[in-house]
């Protein structure tokens, strides 16, 4: 039991589609709790972070917490994989990028349709956004990089088995297609 | 100065039409004109030429966008361009920059794509990839004409004159004297005379006849890819098709590359012959220079120069009394396209498109211009080509080696007593060129342009022929006061530019190499960036659509192999370094927040270790 390979995941700016097509995997997720341990995840809602040898993150880095928050992650696990547009290259938040921060908040919390009590949160528990949006490779090195928005349960399970057999990573053409 | 209110942009656009005829293929000169003549292109002219060549607007304002010397929005009135070559900046460039922009009153520094603009309209400053002036830099663009050994005192006289608005035609001439700078002589350099020669004899033995002199040359293409001549003329002769052409490739890109401005200066007569000889051996009945934007000053010699063989019964209509041998020639302008030296991007070029390269096969040789059998070579090898056949194929084997006949015209520059021409056989090392233009300490040689070879002093022992290093001429040098990471910035960043963009290993994979490269420059590099670099140059040299792509990570795969330590002393010492500065991304954030806690900061060290 304690031999087995432990894993966390975690959504950094992301929207959870990719943990939710991980969930996809439907009763599959019954023979991956027999591989592996979880460790952090929203899944076990475990929330601090143990030594493991598989990280799963899922969204893009785009304020302080998702930096440190990576960087652990990065510390503790042995192979980091970034999961989903959003980890790989920014994604849907990233679209903020053409925009400055300024520009944005006042959208959100000043100028937006429906906006009551107007006015830009500041308090020290909420943490700061980043000027832009940015992929996690562009914070700490990543060691695999799985596409789509989200990838589909398959790709994630082939990804997972492979990965846990120590089998060369490769897909069938129908799981990363994408059109 | 450019902008007069008498014209119109309609009546301008309506006189080239009349002048120069409405065929679409002639969309790009337009333009170029228009942009001449207004320092950009109006949107009433995008309109006129849109309807009168019937090209969708889409198409016209993507020629814009495409080509580096046309705009949307308007120049100043003196549109400067300063050339950006790592020899220009090798001679101090980036100084003069500074002190110009000084001087007009403007603020910050110009880059690709940024051209600082004065509000007053009278003048701007941009950078130009290299104008091919290396041997007589630092060089720089005004309104498309060269201007030349720059230094302190010449930047500020162009302010004076900028300021006080004297036109160019009262400018000293001197500002625009071009050297030839022949510094050694061999077979072709040796003698430019011509009195048509070459033709007579095609005339008097046949096609077939000259066609064998130059398959018994073993003449190779002097462009770059040494393509036999002799094969690729047979191969367009023997093709099926209605029309065919001859283009000769005087788009000269390549940066440090400045023979073929020479040879068009001197020798331009024997590069109209071997066009010509082409011509009567495949049977072309019309032909075009292709001429890079940056050589414009060259327009009227080389068209006087087609003017008067013309008058002499070398060009046009029943050349030397032939009946049924018509050929004339057309010059066409690039626009600041580095892409479009390549063949096939050269011919979207001609018939008037950005200058995308096309799907190879079919070849040109089959398939090129208005889809017709052309042969497009190098203004060097119609100029061998046209000795060949004037003095038979051993003339040429003569020199050289097995698989490299004759010589091969070098432009040398950088680190050296003597820049300039130098004509050598084909089978001579490095180390002879670098004694006889006087280079000392030298570290390095970057032979071939940025696509090239950068070459350690362990390889100055090689020869210039295809077998070892081929070249297309360019050959600069560095001594060892120089940092070869400037080198390497510059041909990064000026790849990232001149990438077409048609396919993603190179216009991303450029970016990225560019990005990575100023990283470590900046001292943020880590071990793991070096390996991306490696790993990203491999994707561009194997998936690449084009020459451009393949060859664009050359300087920084050489660099990386031959001289580790110019990356090695840079590194940050952990093994992976964020792309960007992490505290200062949370610099709006606190500006809004109004916060400066330690919480409200981020610290560069992770502590990581992977
Ligand atoms: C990116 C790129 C730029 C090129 N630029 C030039 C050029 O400026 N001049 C040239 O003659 N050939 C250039 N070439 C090579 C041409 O595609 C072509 O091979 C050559 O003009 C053929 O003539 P040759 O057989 O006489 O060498 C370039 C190729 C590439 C891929
Ligand atoms: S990649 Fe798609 S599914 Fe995954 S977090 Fe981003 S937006 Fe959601
Ligand atoms: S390699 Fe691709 S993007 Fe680069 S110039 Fe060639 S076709 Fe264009």
């Amino acid at each position: 039991m304690a031999d087995k390979p432990r894993v966390a995941t975690v959504s950094l700016c992301g929207c959870f589609g990719c943990h939710m097509s991980l969930l996809d995997i439907d009763e599959r997720i019954l023979q991956l709790v027999d591989l592996v341990t979880f460790d952090r995840t929203p899944l076990t809602d475990i929330k601090t972070l143990g030594d493991c040898d598989l990280g799963l993150i899922e969204g893009g880095v785009a304020n302080a917490e998702n930096v440190e928050v990576l960087r652990e992650f990065r510390r503790r696990c042995k192979t980091l994989v970034a999961v989903g547009a959003c980890a790989v290259n920014g994604g849907i938040p990233a679209m903020r990028n053409q925009f400055g921060l300024a520009e944005c908040l006042r959208e959100s919390y000043c100028d937006g349709i429906g906006v009551h009590n107007p006015g830009i949160p500041s308090d020290p528990e909420i943490p700061l956004l980043l000027n832009q949006v940015h992929p996690i490779h562009e914070v700490v090195a990543i060691d695999y990089f799985l596409p789509g928005c989200p990838p589909s349960a398959d790709a994630i399970w082939t990804f997972l088995t492979a990965f846990l057999e120590g089998r060369p990573i490769a897909f069938p053409y129908l799981q990363i297609h994408f059109d | 100065m450019n902008v007069s209110a008498a014209v119109t942009v309609e009546g301008f656009v309506a006189e080239s039409l009349a002048t120069h005829g409405r065929d679409p293929r002639h969309l790009l000169q337009h333009l170029i004109r228009v942009q001449q003549r207004f320092s950009y292109v109006p949107d009433a002219a995008v309109e006129a030429l849109s309807a009168a060549l019937d090209v969708t607007r889409t198409q016209v304002r993507a020629a814009i966008a495409f080509y580096a010397f046309l705009h949307e929005r308007p120049r100043g009135a003196f549109e400067i361009r300063f050339s950006d070559n790592i020899t220009d900046r090798m001679l101090g460039s980036r100084r003069l920059i500074r002190l110009l922009i000084e001087r007009l009153g403007l603020m910050g520094l110009p880059a690709w794509g940024r051209d600082l603009i004065r509000s007053d309209g009278r003048v701007s400053v941009g950078l130009a990839s290299c104008t091919g002036m290396c041997d007589q830099g630092p060089a720089l663009l005004i309104n498309g004409q060269a201007v030349t050994n720059l230094d302190a005192q010449r930047v500020d006289r162009i302010a004076d004159l900028v300021q006080e608005g004297i036109p160019l035609d009262r400018w000293p001439g001197e500002f625009f004297r071009v050297e030839n700078n022949i510094r050694r002589r061999g077979l072709l350099l040796g003698n430019p005379a011509t009195d048509g020669a070459a033709l007579r004899r095609l005339l008097d033995e046949g096609a077939d006849a000259a066609l064998a002199e130059v398959e018994r040359s073993g003449l190779r293409g002097r462009g770059g890819a040494g393509f036999t001549t002799a094969l690729k003329w047979r191969f367009c002769r023997e093709a099926p098709g209605t029309d065919r052409y001859v283009v000769c490739n005087a788009d000269e890109g390549e940066p440090g590359t400045f023979k073929d401005r020479v040879l068009l200066t001197d020798y331009a007569d024997l590069v109209i012959e071997g066009m010509t000889v082409c011509a009567g051996v495949i049977g072309a009945r019309r032909g075009f220079l292709y001429l890079r934007g940056e050589y414009l000053y060259l327009l009227p010699h080389l068209e006087s120069v087609l003017q008067r063989r013309r008058a002499e019964g070398l060009l046009g209509a029943r050349i030397l009394g032939r009946d049924g041998f018509d050929f004339d020639i057309e010059i066409h302008l690039g626009a600041g396209a580095y892409i479009c030296g390549e063949e096939s991007a050269l011919i979207e070029s001609l018939e008037g498109k950005r200058g995308v390269t096309r799907k190879r096969p079919p070849f040109p040789v089959t398939s090129g211009f208005d889809d017709q059998p052309t042969v497009v070579n190098n203004v060097e090898t119609f100029l061998a080509a046209a000795r060949v056949v004037q003095w038979g194929g051993y003339w040429l084997r003569g020199e050289g080696t097995d698989q490299s006949a004759g010589s091969k015209i070098l432009s040398v520059s950088g680190d050296c007593a003597r820049p300039g021409i130098y004509e050598y056989p084909f089978g001579t090392p490095v180390h002879r060129v670098l004694s006889d233009c006087g280079a000392e300490n030298t570290q390095a040689v970057q032979i071939s342009g940025a696509a090239g070879a950068t070459l350690s002093p362990a390889d100055f022992d090689r020869i210039i022929a295809f077998e070892d290093l081929p070249t297309a001429g360019s050959f600069m040098i560095f001594d060892d006061s120089r940092d070869l990471l400037d080198m390497v910035r510059n041909f990064a960043a000026f790849f990232a530019h001149e990438s077409c963009g048609f396919c993603t290993p190179c216009r991303v994979g450029g970016a990225l190499l560019r990005n990575l490269v100023e990283k470590v420059v900046a001292g943020q590099g880590s071990e793991y960036d070096l390996s991306e670099i490696r790993h990203i140059g491999a994707v561009m040299r194997q998936a690449s659509y084009c020459g451009l792509g393949h060859t664009a990570p050359n300087h920084v795969l050489n660099t990386l192999d031959k001289f580790p330590s110019i990356y090695r002393r840079r590194l940050a010492r952990e093994a992976h370094t964020p792309s960007f500065d992490l505290d200062a991304a949370l610099s709006e954030a606190r500006g809004i927040a109004g916060r400066n806690d330690p919480g409200a900061h981020i610290h560069a060290l992770s502590g990581e270790t992977a």
